[in-house]
């Protein structure tokens, strides 16, 4: 990659909410210490949210500006790199120069990840502006947040791997101290260590495709990774091909755990246990996009990679299967939302795995919008219902809260894929590229089908249970009431966006171009090319492809339709399942029974492991040496205490004696 | 009259057999002292006999003599020191036996 110009100001994308986050954290401290002494004294954390809201407003303004700067420039040009430091650099005799930069790139795929994180993120801290008003922890939360936003922001930024590593370490870290943000309740707390630990897990898989990374082409820089696979021969030879595609399937091992895929995916619904505009910005708009993210950056050592790419629809359209299915039965709103996040993430990796780079951004810029808009719904709805998050308990809120209401129903048309909405257009192409794919993807393309069908359904099971039907909550105590416009107003903006966040990527058929694809062409070229080149062209006609909007549409009205009668009249419909079928609802409950199954096949097993090395091999192996040795010092010493006598003329004898054989020993030697 | 020098040294070694049979079997702390200036002595006076012994009137050993002083000095520090040691004993213990400050005994 050439660095023409350096363009330094792409810095503060990152620093400013980096900044905002160390006055936002100090303004707490100030908090903490003036109300030691007097708890009703002025709180200086009140002022982080404006702070925490002004950097994020400033790093999406310089988002914009550089995406306007990127769009003058030819599209094979558009790329703004800025490098301040020589990190690391080694000198191998034998293999050459190792180095790593702290550097920026800003190019179409980063610009669209700045321009969402900043964007979403910035409506997001407006919000939790009004959400978290009155928590002791206020300026806290605000320093967190914008901590995370500068860690997602180094993620999609910077030019290396390392870089990348270090931001996806970092969102690690922020996801873990807002899902504990609660942590004196005791369950967030756990749900914090579960995340932090499962995603552990992941980060190793990270580390070693990076390793192998630098094994195969001496470098970390993603740039020139993607390029030297562009350029190369299409077909490689046996061991490197080994190689890259251990490479690739590592690095999606890593995506698997921050992107919440199966196996890893169980973190994410306990997630929830943090406050709402953290499962908004993080657990469904930002971080766990990371893993596509990482992906379509890497696109071409992915496309090379053989047989990773049906691995990774594989296990994109499982996970979109049982995250969908799971969703049908929760009670829980935030656990529908967390759900469903994690199903649509697998119709991501699903896009993924069919080499639809765009339409795997595409999906995750309007997942980014409605899913953000849902969550923050539901945060509007559980505060308006004093913190209830049961639907069961719910019902009849849309006279209550019209302005949530209406916005609510926008995401859930959106995510539901009703016709002409943001959601319907990406899943859509998602679909269409995976039955272009034929064969092991018709199958896939079914699991997406039954899955939008699923969608659909719980989508509209939550809109009904929540604000339709009879109110089911105690009248007398719970007094539902529409919140602030502090709220209310991100979430308009976010229902506008998942309305019409579908003309970024209007199908073909339309004749309308495909905005996104297009900008991130320059991007992805190399990889659809690799694809094209090893597996051939796959191009729908346009009958087939009408015919398959056409049955994207139906099946979502159709199930949309069914789930929202089926549970307009309240909990009957639920009851009945669990009735009739309590092994499936308890199944279905509990995610197909992957986090039991943890428990059984790896937490058991652990805790007997811990069990054996702690009682045989500790306290009796280690401590029984050890306490051997100090008895037995201890019966030696009572045995030779009796020869203090404490007599003078005893010791004097002993002394005198000594002497003797002292005189005697040397008179004869 | 020339006594040979071998019979300072059995009279050297009687005085200081005595003072140790008087520092092991006596109780008295005052007694021991005195029992440890006795074998003190018996050690000056082998000293004294082997120089003599090794005397020439040329070249007189002087290592002898010197030594006798050597010790002589030390015995006096050593009395005021176990003098000392003995009255802090009899303040502590109203007794001067040795049986009195037996406490380190096993």
């Amino acid at each position: 990659m050439q660095s023409h110009e350096s363009h330094a100001w792409l810095w503060w994308i990152p620093l400013l909410p980096l900044i905002g986050s160390a006055i936002a954290g100090a303004l707490h401290l100030a908090t903490l210490r003036a109300r030691k002494n007097d708890p009703s004294a002025a709180a200086p954390g009140t002022l982080a949210p404006w702070i925490a809201c002004a950097a994020m407003a400033a790093a999406f303004g310089l988002s914009v500006k550089g995406f306007f700067t990127l769009q003058e420039l030819a599209p094979s040009a558009r790329q703004l790199a800025s490098t301040v430091h020589h990190w690391i650099s080694v000198n191998y005799p034998a293999r050459g120069e190792f180095a790593v930069d702290l550097s920026l790139l800003l190019d179409p795929l980063s610009s669209t990840m700045t321009l969402v994180v900043t964007g979403v993120g910035f409506l997001i801290h407006v919000y939790a502006a009004g959400y978290m008003k009155g928590d002791p922890g206020y300026g806290k939360f605000f320093a967190y947040l914008n901590l995370f936003v500068f860690a997602m922001l180094m993620l999609v930024l910077s030019s290396s791997l390392l870089g990348v590593f270090i931001g996806w370490e970092g969102v690690g870290l922020c996801s873990f101290l807002l899902i504990g943000f609660w942590y004196e309740k005791g369950w967030p707390a756990e749900a914090a260590q579960k995340a932090f630990v499962m995603n552990r897990v992941g980060d190793a898989c990270f580390l070693i495709g990076s390793f192998l990374l630098v094994r195969l082409f001496g470098t970390l820089d993603m740039a020139t990774i993607a390029g030297a696979i562009g350029r190369g021969p299409v077909e490689l030879e046996p061991d490197v091909q080994l190689q890259v595609s251990l490479a690739a399937l590592f690095l999606f091992g890593g995506a698997c755990g921050k992107s919440a895929q199966f196996p890893l995916f169980t973190w994410l619904p306990d997630a929830m246990a943090g406050p709402t505009p953290v499962s908004a910005l993080i657990h469904a708009a930002t971080m766990v996009t990371s893993g596509i993210y990482l992906i379509v950056r890497l696109n071409p050592l992915f496309a090379s990679s053989g047989w990773v790419l049906p691995v990774i629809g594989v296990v994109g359209a499982l996970t979109a299967l049982i995250g969908g299915s799971t969703a049908l039965v929760q009670r829980d709103i935030k656990k529908v939302l967390a759900y469903s996040t994690v199903s649509q993430l697998g119709y991501m990796f699903l896009a993924l795995g069919t080499g639809a780079w765009a339409a795997a951004v595409f999906h995750l810029v309007t997942h980014a919008f409605f899913k953000a808009l849902l969550f923050l719904g539901a945060g509007s709805v559980i505060h308006g219902m004093h913190e209830e998050q049961d639907m069961h308990k719910m019902g009849g809120l849309r006279k209550y809260m019209p302005q949530t209401f209406v916005t609510f129903l926008a995401g859930s048309a959106a995510l539901s894929g009703l016709p002409l909405m943001s959601g319907f257009f990406s899943k859509d192409e998602i679909l269409a590229h995976a039955f272009a794919g034929g064969g092991l993807y018709w199958g896939l393309w079914i699991v997406g089908v039954l899955t939008a069908a699923l969608t659909a359904y719980y989508t509209w099971r939550m809109v009904a249970l929540t604000f339709f039907g009879e109110e089911r909550f105690d009248r007398h105590h719970v007094h539902p009431h529409e919140s602030p416009a502090v709220m209310t107003v991100p979430l308009m903006v976010l229902a506008v966006l998942s309305v019409v966040g579908g003309v970024l990527g209007l199908p073909p058929v339309l004749h309308a171009p495909h905005l996104l694809a297009e900008w991130l062409e320059p991007v992805t070229r190399d990889g659809s090319r690799i694809l094209a080149e090893r597996a051939g062209e796959h191009e729908l006609s346009h009958t087939l492809e009408w015919i398959l909007l056409g049955l994207g549409a139906a099946i979502a009205l159709a199930f949309a339709h069914t789930g929202f009668h089926a549970h307009k009249r309240g909990t009957a419909q639920d009851e009945t399942l669990t009735a009739r079928r309590p092994a499936l609802a308890a199944w279905l409950a509990d995610a197909w029974t992957i986090d039991t199954t943890y428990k059984r096949v790896i937490l058991l097993p652990l805790r007997l492991v811990s069990f054996v090395v702690a009682v045989v091999v500790d306290q009796f192996a280690i401590d029984g040496t050890v306490n051997g040795i100090g008895a037995s010092a201890r019966d030696v010493a009572q045995w030779t205490r009796r020869s203090a006598t404490g007599s003078l003329a005893g010791y004097a004898m002993w002394m005198g004696a000594g002497a003797v054989v002292i005189s005697l020993v040397w008179m004869w030697s | 009259m020339n006594v040979p020098s071998e019979h300072l040294l059995y009279l050297s070694a009687g005085l200081f057999a005595l003072g140790l049979l008087g520092f092991l079997v006596r109780r008295n702390v005052i007694v021991v002292l005195m029992c440890v200036e006795l074998m003190l002595n018996a050690a000056n006076l082998a000293f004294l006999a082997a120089s003599r012994q090794h005397s020439t009137a040329e070249h007189p050993a002087l290592q002898g003599p010197v030594f006798a002083i050597f010790v002589i000095t030390v015995a006096a520090a050593e009395a005021a020191v176990g003098l000392a040691l003995v009255i802090a004993l009899y303040r502590l213990k109203q007794s001067a036996e040795t049986d009195a400050a037996a406490e380190m005994k096993g």
